[in-house]
């Protein structure tokens, strides 16, 4: 399936990627091109065929539901960009 | 430049104990080699102060005869790994600067056992990539070079930092990961060996997630004992990685030598591809008939989904990393690039803060888990790696262990392949199935390519069955005789 610039622009919009407008129609190309070869699965008949999520065959493990970590807020802050009064920082966001 | 930096991890062990050297030397020369090296770009961050406080911690435990398995080892570790206190970027722009406050499961393991740490090695943009092309950081040249033929090579990647220091003596061994080949691939062009352990033998804890259903850490060593002795350290069940398998490893040094007699080797006739050159063939038929010499028997056995592997491959791997990387939004850690609103600050800092390749992958991975295309490509991908996982489980009733070249070519030259994304997935066609099927894989140096470049057969186990997959390994070890040197040595012999 070929995509087109307006379909680049909504993905790279949902993966919240600043795509400049001169760059998009050589990616859609790019993704065009990967897309049409990995159509190739269709080929596979998958009727009845159990999605696989993981290979580990084995059930997710259980522990008790009670606080095992925390306690480091400032060892969590010390890469933030930006942090202030033991929070992050981000831009204005409600008005 | 001493000749402590030409002993295999087993030698330099026995060596310790036997007291012919100390932790400090052995560090002491491989720090120079890292210094070396440098040409090679292997290396974001040497730490030769850490490894040198190791080796004296080494010191002390060694002289009172209570040595730890990797006691005095230097090893390097990709820049993938969190390592507390330093830097850690997963060669991303995105990433500089982050200083991790914890440390990976895998490096505490090797750390517990002795082992020392060299330095962070560079790798392909948050291990995306068969090249080390796609690193922010500058590509890392392998230190081997076509005879006559001065045009720098690639190492493969995306461990490419990790295989390049293993092969030009400036690391004793060194860590990498695995998500579609990324250790076994690099090993092959480098002439080292690299294994693969089974999805859940080692704790993804830690590590910079790529694509998590797949990624798998493992080492990067001179021969296969050294890897058996690697793995023995890093693998082991951790909580805190809920896929982690809660099983006791063997020994699996004791299978390194082990008689492969009696043994069924599955060979599979669809990985004949079209365009592989004859030299491929030709090494693959000699491990065969080295194989049969040592006792085993060869059987043809079938895995008709391979050709659909990488198609798979490159939907679920897009997918998952385009869910993991998100947390890259400038506000935790790493880069953040001013906006007007919190949108836009997003916007521009993943936009300034990934590569080219890295950006494509998220682009393809939002595209096919976004509404209305889901079951189309990612549900019907899932479905796919179900009957690839098949495949192996009905070859696996016939045989012991599987046979096949590691990579469809030798190292290519920095700049060629380097236009067309699709080529460049090419080159892990044959490691791929093994990471979509969960399974533990070798890549072993078995001989030398038309242009005098190492190539790598890789020997595929079942689940939890590295101790078979070394076994296997060792017997081509043994035939192959693999001695060939790169061209450039940081740690001479």
């Amino acid at each position: 399936m070929a995509l087109d610039k307006a379909t680049v622009a909504r993905i790279a919009n949902l993966a919240r990627i600043k795509l400049p407008e001169a760059e998009r129609e050589a990616i859609a190309g790019e993704l065009s091109k990967i897309l049409a070869w990995i159509e190739q699965l269709n080929q596979v008949p998958t009727d009845g065929v159990e999605p696989m999520a993981s290979v580990a065959h084995m059930k997710l493990p259980m522990r008790e539901d009670k606080v095992t970590d925390g306690d480091c807020r400032d060892k969590i802050l010390q890469n933030a960009p930006q942090a202030a009064n033991g929070f992050f920082a981000v831009p204005k966001v409600v008005e | 430049m001493s000749a402590l930096t030409a002993l295999t991890l087993a030698q330099a062990r026995d060596g310790l104990k036997r007291k012919d050297f100390t932790a400090r030397e052995l560090s002491l020369a491989y720090i120079k080699a890292v210094e070396a090296a440098r040409p090679l770009n292997a290396f974001l961050k040497e730490t030769p102060e850490r490894a040198l406080a190791m080796a004296e911690e080494s010191d002390a435990r060694l002289a009172k005869g209570r040595a730890l398995p990797l006691d005095g080892v230097p090893i390097a570790v990709k820049d993938l790994f969190c390592t507390e206190g330093v830097e850690t970027t997963a060669g991303s722009k995105i990433l500089k600067g982050f200083v991790p406050p914890y440390e990976s499961t895998v490096t505490a393991n090797l750390w517990r056992a002795g082992a020392c740490m060299l330095g962070k090695t560079n790798l392909d943009e948050f291990a995306m990539g068969s090249s080390n092309i796609t690193s922010a950081y500058g590509h890392v040249e392998s230190p081997w070079r076509r005879p006559g033929d001065n045009r720098p090579l690639v190492p493969g990647g995306s461990s490419g930092g990790s295989a390049a220091a293993v092969a030009a003596r400036a690391a004793l061994s060194a860590i990498g990961t695995d998500t579609g080949g990324s250790i076994r691939q690099p090993a092959s062009f480098c002439g080292i060996v690299g294994l693969k352990p089974t999805y859940g033998r080692c704790s993804r804890w830690g590590i910079v997630a790529f694509a998590s259903s797949l990624d798998q850490a493992g080492p990067m060593t001179r021969d296969v004992r050294d890897a058996a002795i690697m793995l023995q350290a890093m693998a082991g069940h951790d909580p805190r990685d809920s896929t982690s398998a809660d099983m006791k490893a063997p020994d699996f040094e004791q299978a390194v030598g082990q008689s492969v007699k009696g043994l069924k080797i599955g060979i599979p006739k669809e990985y004949r591809i079209d365009g592989m050159p004859k030299e491929i063939e030709a090494l693959w038929q000699r491990g065969i008939s080295w194989l049969k010499d040592a006792g085993a028997t060869a059987v043809e056995i079938s895995l008709p989904m391979t050709r659909y592997a990488l198609a798979t491959y490159y939907i679920i791997a897009p997918a998952e990393a385009s869910s993991n990387l998100a947390r890259y939004d400038g506000v935790r850690f790493g880069l953040r690039v001013p906006g007007e609103t919190l949108d836009e600050m997003y916007e521009n800092t993943r936009g300034a803060g990934f590569g080219a390749e890295v950006r494509r992958r998220i682009l393809i991975g939002t595209y096919v888990l976004s509404a209305g295309y889901y079951d189309a490509y990612y549900l019907k991908a899932q479905k796919v790696r179900t009957l690839i996982a098949r495949d192996f489980d009905q070859a696996f009733q016939a045989c012991d262990a599987i046979l096949t070249p590691t990579a469809p070519s030798a190292a290519f030259a920095i700049g060629e392949k380097m236009d067309d994304p699709i080529a460049m997935y090419l080159n892990d066609v044959f490691t791929v199935p093994v990471n979509l099927a969960g399974l533990p894989g070798i890549s072993v140096p078995a001989g030398l390519s038309g242009e005098g470049l190492p190539l790598g057969l890789q020997v595929i186990g079942r689940a939890f069955d590295e101790a078979m997959v070394l076994r296997v390994g060792s017997a081509i070890e043994s035939a192959a005789k693999f001695e060939a040197k790169p061209q450039f040595m940081a740690g001479k012999a």
